[in-house]
């Protein structure tokens, strides 16, 4: 692995980045307040650009967990959605597990996939599912221990780089092969919708819309910090120097897997709660959520954004989001041309990403 | 042999790597002891390198005993060797180039090396202290704050020096140190070493003759993977299968 050096931001440079990311949450929580605000109302934000925002705050984590196994350890997962779907997922049988006796066959206990399919009872990796507090643990537990071991296989083994990227690759791929069986209990091709509420709240009012949204912003910020506090302790140094000359640190006495697993387990159960918190506010999870192409647009926005600057993930899960919103609707046969021209350009022209812009950092 | 009469520190005893047929290493012994500065030499081929990757456990030997103190090393990783108190600098002076001067070796610094103890390590002053020393030792005192990137190719072959003595190993292995240095940079590390020797082993491998012979220790010669001659730089110069091997071409 190249020796591509992250210069430390100089003072200056530190508080244009706080400026910014300021700026970024007083925006994002400005908006449930706007949208509070009467329809004529000059400034009023429609449910939509909330029900948006939310999302993308959920992207913006994925990316900073992305950033954080990616831009300081090295560690290039193409396989990041998969533990984001994972968290999804839970958070997805919580919610079919409160829609109760209310589905379309009215079966007291069974989601309707089930009673279609011909399930006499709950498969018994359902049980417990119906409390909260559990399915939100499950959120982080299945994606840690899937990092934990598919980590532990590769880096013990010493496969890095782009080997490793291809094992990710494999693994999303074949969870999403697994979850579009009928017979893995999961709801298969269609995966879970029709969610009801969640904590009391139905899903379509206006206070869940807030909740789930300024949920989001709150997880966002303790990932940024909590990836922050690893970033700057000797740990993340640690980290780069795995990145930039990882047998070097072996030889310093570093077990450099024990530290590879550290970060890729944080950064799995990161972006598991991260999908947990996307699955209510869009209202469906399905295999679709583990294609391999997902996990490469994660890792484009942290490309685009800049990596191991952690702001610049979160900056470019926004900008590329933005641009794909708005292409989409203009030319959606472009995107995917747009995508590909995006990351060869960023990877050209601007190797330090959109954080570059804003940091140039004058003599670096 | 070596005829040392105390306890070796390290002791390689018929030691072969076999690569595809080809011997790198051919029932080579050497015996290093407590406190010794020890130079190595041989052309280019004679196994040098492939000595320091068997103790430092990068390359697993094909027969022979290595020990360090009463450790095995033929059957521990790399960390473990590190930790156990070997400390090797590469020909290729390797640092992290993106983390500063102090921070290099700050993470060279003989400290707890798990993830937890390293998100938790608070840099206390006499770690601190440790490191501005080691800085002064190898003459970087100036350089502490500058990324190690930046360092001339003699700066950086002082900075690996300095981070082996932040491992505060007690045998130190310095493959090739003066490689690509000026006279004086050569007679300043000569020096160093001389210092660092004595309260910890050095074993240096070096090409260059004037360097080995301002160490001042006591010399092996390799060839072909095996021991050829064992003394004072007068006398392996004088031995005659020296003479034919290395220095006559």
């Amino acid at each position: 692995m190249s020796a591509t050096a992250l210069p430390a931001p100089a003072g200056a440079a530190r508080i244009t980045i706080r400026l910014v990311l300021a700026g970024i949450v007083l925006v994002l929580a400005a908006l449930p307040i706007l949208n509070a605000l009467p329809e004529s109302h000059a400034l009023h934000v429609s449910d939509f650009i909330v029900t948006v925002g939310g999302k993308w705050i959920t992207y913006a984590i994925l990316a900073l967990a992305i950033d954080l196994a990616w831009g300081y350890a090295g560690i290039l997962s193409l396989g990041h959605g998969a533990f984001f779907a994972l968290g999804g997922y839970a958070m997805g049988m919580h919610l079919m597990r409160l829609i109760g006796p209310r589905g379309v066959y009215g079966h007291p206990v069974l989601p309707d996939f089930m009673v279609f399919l011909g399930y006499k009872e709950l498969p018994w990796y359902w049980l417990g599912f119906e409390f909260f507090p559990y399915a939100l643990f499950m959120a982080m537990f299945v994606p840690g221990l899937l990092a934990l071991i598919v980590g532990w296989l590769a880096f013990r083994s010493r496969i890095t780089g782009v080997y490793f990227s291809i094992i990710t690759q494999a693994m999303t791929y074949a969870l999403m092969l697994a979850f579009f069986r009928n017979d893995m209990g999961f709801g298969g091709n269609n995966g879970f919708t029709d969610f009801k509420e969640l904590l009391g709240m139905p899903l379509r009012s206006a206070n869940a819309r807030a909740t789930l949204f300024y949920a989001s912003l709150v997880l966002l910020l303790i990932s940024l910090w909590l990836c922050w506090r690893i970033a700057e302790s000797k740990l993340g140094r640690v980290l780069v120097a795995i990145r930039d000359a990882e047998s070097r640190v072996r030889f310093l006495g570093y077990d450099v897997t024990q530290h590879k697993l550290f970060v890729f387990v944080v950064s799995a159960v990161i972006a598991g709660l991260a999908g947990a918190l996307y699955v209510p506010q869009v209202g469906i999870i399905n295999p679709g959520e583990f294609s391999p192409g997902n996990s490469i647009e994660a890792v484009i926005w942290v490309a685009v954004g800049g990596r191991g600057t952690l702001l610049g993930a979160i900056l470019g899960a926004f900008s590329v989001n933005a641009l794909k919103t708005w292409l989409t609707t203009v030319a959606p046969d472009l995107w995917l041309f747009a995508l590909g021209g995006l990351f060869v350009a960023v990877t050209l022209f601007l190797p330090r990403g959109l954080i570059g812009l804003i940091t140039k950092a004058p003599g670096r | 042999m070596s005829g040392g009469a105390g306890n070796p520190i390290l002791y390689l005893d018929g030691v072969s790597v076999v690569f595809d047929g080809f011997r790198a290493l051919n029932n080579l012994s050497l015996f290093v002891e407590q406190g010794e500065l020890r130079a190595i030499i041989g052309p280019n081929g004679a196994g040098k390198t492939t000595m320091m990757d068997v103790i430092t456990g990068k390359t697993q030997p094909t027969a022979g005993i290595v020990k360090f103190r009463d450790h095995d090393l033929t059957r521990l990783d790399e960390a473990t060797i590190a930790n156990l108190g070997i400390g090797r600098k590469f020909q290729k002076p390797t640092m992290f180039d993106a983390l500063t001067v102090f921070e290099n070796l700050e993470l060279a610094l003989k400290a707890p090396r798990g993830p937890w103890a390293c998100l938790t390590w608070i840099l206390g002053s006499d770690a601190r202290a440790r490191i501005e020393e080691a800085a002064e030792e190898v003459g970087l005192a100036a350089r502490l704050r500058d990324r190690a990137g930046v360092l001339s190719h003699g700066q950086r072959q002082w900075l690996e020096i300095g981070m082996l003595l932040m491992q505060d190993p007690e045998l130190l292995l310095v493959d090739e140190p003066v490689a690509g240095m000026t006279d004086q940079e050569t007679e300043h590390t000569a020096a160093l070493l001389r210092r660092i020797a004595g309260a910890r082993s050095v074993v240096v491998v070096e090409h260059d003759l004037e360097f080995v012979r301002a160490l001042g220790s006591k010399v092996t010669v390799l060839c072909e993977g095996s021991m050829l001659s064992e003394g004072s730089i007068d006398h392996v110069q004088n031995d005659p299968r020296v003479i034919e091997v290395y220095l006559g071409r």
